[in-house]
C-alpha cells in the first residue's frame, strides 16, 4: 500500500478504491495464492492454468479493465497502464516431453533455463538463443518473436511453433496448430501469436519442436574492421559452410576492443570436426576456438547485451545489406551494442535514443525496404512508435479486424501500431 | 451463370479464355482426388495480375463467389468450384519475374510451375526447395495456397518457411502486399497465416521466394527391412542421433510391388516388408560422416541391405520409385485415393499395423508410401470409382485411418490441405471456439466470404465470433512513416 503513494492515482482515494475492488474481485476467481500486487500496487494476477487466465480475461472484458501482459517482467518493462497485470510467471511447467518424437509442451511462463535443463535431461534441446536472461519465458520470446544467432543454421521463432493455447481479450480459449511436426489442417493461426506481442491474445501453453541436443557445439570467433568481417562472411556463406550461427558483434556487445565474427558450429561430432578444419583453412581470419568452457558465457553474454540499454529493436535485413543498415543505425542512433546475422541478416540494436532518432530509423529503413520491429523500450516509447509503426496499404484494416476478432473489448494494453 | 456475368468476364480478359460450355468445365470438375467432383459455373482465365483484381472485383459488386485454381494437382478438393461459383485458373500467370541470385530469391506469378522454377534457376546454383511429388505439374501459386510440402522438407521446412513476400488480391479486388525479402514480417506475421489459408483469404499474384544454394555433397541410402516396425525404428534412431536427412521416405511392401511391376522400376527388393530411402545433404566432409553413422543406425536396427548412390544418375534412380510411386499405382486400379494424416513419429508402427487391420476390414488394396522422417504418412487406396459400392468402402476406410491417427495425437492433413474432402474431420482436432477463431480470421480477410466457400472450417461447428469494427489503425499510403 506504500508504495502506491509514490505512484499517486489522479484521483488517489478512487483508483485506490477500483483497485481494491479488481483485487478482491480476481481473488475471488482465483483465490488468495493467484492475485498479489505489483510494485505500483497494481493487482496482479497470476493465473496457473489456460482455463484460469481465460476467466481473468473474460472477467476483465465484462468490467472493461485494460490488462498489462507480463511474463517473467525481465523482457519488456512492466509500465504499459493498466487497471490489472496479468502474469504467466504461475504457468511454468514444463507439460510434456516426447524424445521420439522431439516435441515438447510447455506453459509460456517456464524460464528458458528451466527448460533448457529439463531438455537436457532427456538429450533434447530447443535450437533458440534469444536475447535477454535465462529467466526469460518461453511466451515472452515466442510472443515477440525474438530469435538470436542460431536463427542463421535454425530459422526464426516461428520454426520452432508448432502449435499453441492462447487466451483471447475476451476470455476465449483457442488451441492453435498442434503437437506433430507437419500440419496443415486448419489456418496457420499460431503464426498470428508468435511475434504478435500479445495483441491477439495471451500464450498459456506452446508445443515447441525439439531436436537431439547436438554432440558436438564449438564455437570461434575472428576479431576484426566491421568490413573485414562482413566481407568474410559473405565468402563462408559462398563456400558452402553451414555453421548453426554466424553472428557479427559489436565492441561493446562482445567487450572487446575490435569487432567479433562468431561462427557455432553444432552438430555430430565428425561433421563439427571438418567444419572446424576446414574454417581454419579459409580466408584471411585468424579463427580461435573458444575453451568449451567458455562458450555457453560467450554466448549468455551476448544475449544479456540486449539488456544494456533501455530500447532494444530488430531491422529485418538481409545478410549482404547489413554493413549498410549497421551505418544506417551509426547515423540515427549509435552502433553500440550491436549483433548482426552476418549470413542469413537481421539485426538487433540495443541503446538509448529520443524518439525523433528512432522515428528517422524506422522511416529511413521502410524507404530500403527494412522492416524495423520494436521488441522492447518504455511504454512512452512503444506507445508513440509501436512494435511495428504505420502499415502499409491495405494491411492496416485486416490488422484491425483481427484485433477486434481477439479482443473484442480492447483489454490488452499493446501497441502494436503507436500513435504516430 | 448469368450471360451479363459472362459478358463482364469477357470484357476482361477476352472471350477466348472463358469457358462456360459444360464439355469445357468438365476439365475443371476434379482435382488430383478422384472422390469429390463439381462443375463450376465458368472458368476465367486472367493474364495478368490486374486481370485478377478485376475479376474479383466484379465478382464482389454482384456477390457471386470464386475459387482460384493452379494446375488442378491438389488432393484435398480444394480447387473445386460448385455451379453459382466462378472458378479462376491461374495458369496463364506463369512468369517468372526476377531471380536474384545474391540475395537468394524469385519473384514469381502463381501460375509458374513448381519444378520450372528450380529449373530457372540452376544455373545459379539454386533450387527451390519444397518438392512435392506433382513438382512437375503443380504451380507455387497452389503450393502457397495449401502449403505443400515434399520429401526435402523434413530438413529444410514445408512452403511456409521459403515465401518470404507476398501480393494478395484480397476478395473486393484491392491489393496489398505482405513480408519483406529479409522475410521478416511487416507487423504481424501476415504472410505466415496467409499461407495454407487453401485460396480462402484472397489469391497471392505474386510470390516472392527463399532459394537455396543446391548441396555440395548429396548422398542417397535405400535400406529394405523384413518389417515395417524396424524401418519405423531406424527412423527414430537417426533423428535421436541428431542427424536431420534431407529426405526419409518409406515404402510398404505394396508400393514397392506397384513400382517395380511399372516402367518405373528402380531396384527395389520386392521381398521387403518396406524400404526406407535415405537422403544426406550438406558439406562433403559432414555428408561423409554422417553416412556412415546412419549406416550404421540402419544396419543395428536390422536393416537387410543398405546400397548408397552419390552419383546423380544413381540417386535419380533410388528416386524414381518414390517419385513415380502414385504413378506406379495406375497399374492397380484406374483411380487412386492418396490420403494424407500425420502421426507423432513414435506412432508409426502401431499406426502402419492399424492401416492394416483397416485394409482387411474393408477388403481394399492400401500401399503406403510417405514421409517417415515426420511421420507424414500417405496411405493410398487403390479402387474403381464406377464402383459404387466400393467407393462406400474408400469413404469409410479414409475416415477410419483418419479416426486412428487422430487418436494417437496426430492430424488430419500434414501437407495435402482440408479443402471439402476433410472439412468432416476439422471437429476431431479443433473445438467450436478454435473453428470460431478461425472462420473470423477469414473474416478478417474476407468479411463477404466469397473466396472459396465451404472449405477447411466446418461453419456448422464453429462457435460464433463476432468481431467488432476495424480499431482505428495508421495506413502508410505513400512511402512510409
Amino acid at each position: 500500500m506504500d508504495r502506491r503513494k509514490e505512484h499517486p492515482h489522479p484521483h488517489a482515494s478512487l483508483g485506490a478504491l477500483v483497485s481494491d475492488a479488481i483485487f478482491t474481485r480476481l481473488r475471488a476467481l482465483l483465490g488468495t495464492t493467484g492475485v498479489e500486487r505489483d510494485p505500483h500496487g497494481i493487482p496482479r494476477a497470476t493465473p496457473e492454468s489456460s482455463d484460469a487466465l481465460t476467466l481473468v480475461c473474460r472477467l476483465a472484458h465484462e468490467e472493461g479493465w485494460k490488462i498489462r501482459v507480463e511474463g517473467r517482467g525481465t523482457w519488456l518493462p512492466p509500465d504499459a497502464p493498466a487497471d490489472l497485470v496479468v502474469s504467466t510467471r504461475a504457468l511454468d511447467q514444463v507439460v510434456s516431453v516426447s524424445p521420439a518424437d522431439l516435441v515438447a509442451t510447455v506453459q509460456a511462463g517456464a524460464t528458458l533455463e528451466a527448460l533448457r535443463r529439463r531438455l537436457a535431461d532427456y538429450g533434447m534441446w530447443l535450437a533458440l538463443d534469444p536475447p535477454g536472461r535465462p529467466e526469460r519465458s518461453i511466451g515472452s520470446v515466442v510472443a515477440t518473436a525474438t530469435a538470436g544467432p542460431l536463427r542463421h543454421g535454425f530459422g526464426p521463432v516461428r520454426d520452432h511453433v508448432l502449435g499453441c493455447s492462447v487466451a483471447t481479450g475476451d476470455g476465449r480459449l483457442v488451441n492453435a496448430g498442434g503437437k506433430v511436426v507437419k500440419n496443415v489442417a486448419g489456418y496457420d493461426l499460431t503464426k498470428l501469436q508468435v511475434g504478435g506481442f500479445g495483441g491477439f491474445g495471451i500464450i498459456s501453453e506452446i508445443h515447441l519442436r525439439l531436436r537431439a541436443l547436438p554432440r558436438a557445439d564449438v564455437t570461434l570467433v575472428a576479431r576484426g574492421t566491421r568490413d573485414a568481417l562482413t566481407a568474410a562472411a559473405r565468402d563462408l556463406m559462398a563456400a558452402d559452410f553451414l555453421p548453426g550461427a554466424l553472428e557479427l558483434l559489436s565492441p561493446a556487445l562482445a567487450a572487446e576492443p575490435e569487432w567479433v565474427l562468431a561462427a557455432r558450429f553444432v552438430g555430430i561430432d565428425a561433421a563439427v570436426q571438418a567444419d572446424v578444419r576446414r574454417l581454419g583453412t579459409s580466408g584471411d581470419l585468424n579463427w580461435l576456438p573458444l575453451p568449451a568452457d567458455r562458450t555457453a558465457s560467450f554466448w549468455s553474454v551476448a544475449a544479456r547485451g540486449s539488456l544494456g540499454g533501455p530500447v532494444t529493436l530488430r531491422l529485418g535485413v538481409l545478410g549482404d545489406g547489413v554493413d549498410e543498415a549497421i551505418d544506417l543505425l551509426a547515423h540515427d542512433l549509435d552502433e553500440g551494442l550491436v549483433s548482426a546475422g552476418a549470413g542469413q541478416g537481421m539485426i538487433r540494436w540495443t541503446g538509448d535514443a529520443p524518439l525523433e532518432r528512432l522515428r528517422a530509423l524506422r522511416r529511413a529503413a521502410a524507404s530500403r525496404e527494412i522492416p524495423m520491429t520494436l521488441e522492447r523500450a518504455p511504454w512512452a516509447t512503444r506507445r508513440a512508435l509501436g512494435h511495428f509503426g504505420a502499415y502499409r496499404e491495405g494491411v492496416g484494416a485486416i490488422v484491425g479486424r483481427l484485433r477486434g476478432t481477439f479482443d473484442p473489448g480492447q483489454c490488452l494494453t499493446v501497441a502494436l501500431e503507436g500513435a504516430d | 451463370m448469368n450471360s451479363s456475368l459472362l459478358a463482364a468476364l469477357s470484357r476482361i480478359v477476352g472471350r477466348q479464355w472463358v469457358r462456360h460450355r459444360r464439355a469445357e468445365l468438365v476439365t475443371y470438375a476434379m482435382d488430383g482426388l478422384p472422390t469429390h467432383e463439381s462443375l463450376p459455373g465458368v472458368v476465367v482465365i486472367p493474364g495478368s495480375p490486374e486481370q485478377v483484381r478485376e475479376i474479383i472485383r466484379l465478382l464482389h459488386v454482384v456477390r457471386v463467389p470464386f475459387v482460384a485454381r493452379g494446375a488442378g494437382t491438389g488432393l484435398s478438393g480444394g480447387a473445386l468450384a460448385d455451379p453459382d461459383a466462378v472458378l479462376i485458373a491461374l495458369t496463364r500467370l506463369n512468369r517468372i519475374l526476377r531471380v536474384d541470385p545474391l540475395q537468394r530469391r524469385a519473384v514469381v506469378q502463381p501460375g509458374v510451375v513448381n519444378a520450372r522454377l528450380s529449373e530457372a534457376v540452376l544455373p545459379f546454383g539454386l533450387h527451390y526447395v519444397p518438392d512435392p511429388s506433382s513438382q512437375a505439374a503443380c504451380t507455387v501459386g497452389g503450393n502457397v495456397a495449401e502449403n505443400a510440402g515434399g520429401p526435402h522438407c523434413l530438413k529444410y521446412g514445408v512452403t511456409t518457411n521459403h515465401i518470404v513476400a507476398l501480393e494478395v488480391a484480397l476478395p473486393d479486388g484491392s491489393s496489398i502486399r505482405l513480408g519483406s525479402l529479409h522475410g521478416e514480417p511487416w507487423g504481424p506475421d501476415l504472410v505466415g497465416l496467409f499461407v495454407g489459408s487453401e485460396g480462402m483469404f484472397g489469391i497471392a499474384t505474386e510470390i516472392t521466394v527463399r532459394l537455396e544454394r543446391i548441396p555440395q555433397s548429396v548422398r542417397t541410402m535405400l535400406a529394405d527391412f523384413s518389417t515395417v516396425r524396424a524401418a519405423s525404428e531406424a527412423v527414430s534412431s537417426i533423428i535421436a542421433a541428431g542427424i536431420v536427412p534431407a529426405a526419409l521416405e518409406m515404402m510398404d511392401r505394396a508400393c514397392v510391388a506397384a513400382v517395380e511391376a511399372s516402367i518405373y522400376a528402380a531396384g527395389y527388393p520386392t521381398d521387403a516388408a518396406a524400404v526406407l530411402l535415405v537422403e544426406l545433404d550438406g558439406q562433403s566432409d559432414a555428408v561423409e560422416a554422417e553416412t556412415a553413422l546412419v549406416r550404421d543406425i540402419l544396419t543395428e536396427r536390422g536393416a537387410r541391405a543398405v546400397r548408397t548412390a552419390s552419383t546423380p544418375a544413381d540417386r535419380a534412380r533410388l528416386w524414381q520409385g518414390r517419385k513415380k510411386a502414385f504413378g506406379a499405382m495406375g497399374r492397380i486400379a484406374p483411380d487412386l485415393a492418396v490420403q494424407d494424416a500425420v502421426v507423432p513419429r513414435s506412432a508409426l508402427p502401431a499406426i502402419m499395423d492399424q492401416i492394416d487391420g483397416i485394409r482387411l476390414e474393408y477388403g481394399l488394396t492400401i500401399s503406403n508410401v510417405f514421409h517417415a522422417g515426420d511421420g507424414n504418412l500417405h496411405p493410398n487406396i487403390s479402387f474403381d470409382r464406377r464402383d459404387s459400392a466400393v467407393i462406400a468402402r474408400v469413404r469409410s476406410a479414409c475416415r477410419d485411418i483418419m479416426a486412428a491417427c487422430v487418436a494417437v495425437g496426430g492430424s488430419i492433413t500434414g501437407e495435402h490441405g482440408v479443402g471439402n474432402d476433410k472439412l468432416d474431420y476439422m471437429p476431431w482436432i479443433f473445438d467450436a471456439e478454435t473453428l470460431g477463431a478461425m472462420r473470423a480470421v477469414r473474416r478478417a480477410f474476407d468479411p463477404t466470404e466469397l473466396a472459396n466457400p465451404g472449405k477447411v472450417v466446418p461453419v456448422h461447428a464453429c462457435r460464433e465470433w463476432t468481431a467488432v469494427k476495424s480499431t482505428r489503425t495508421p495506413t502508410l499510403r505513400s512511402g512510409h512513416s
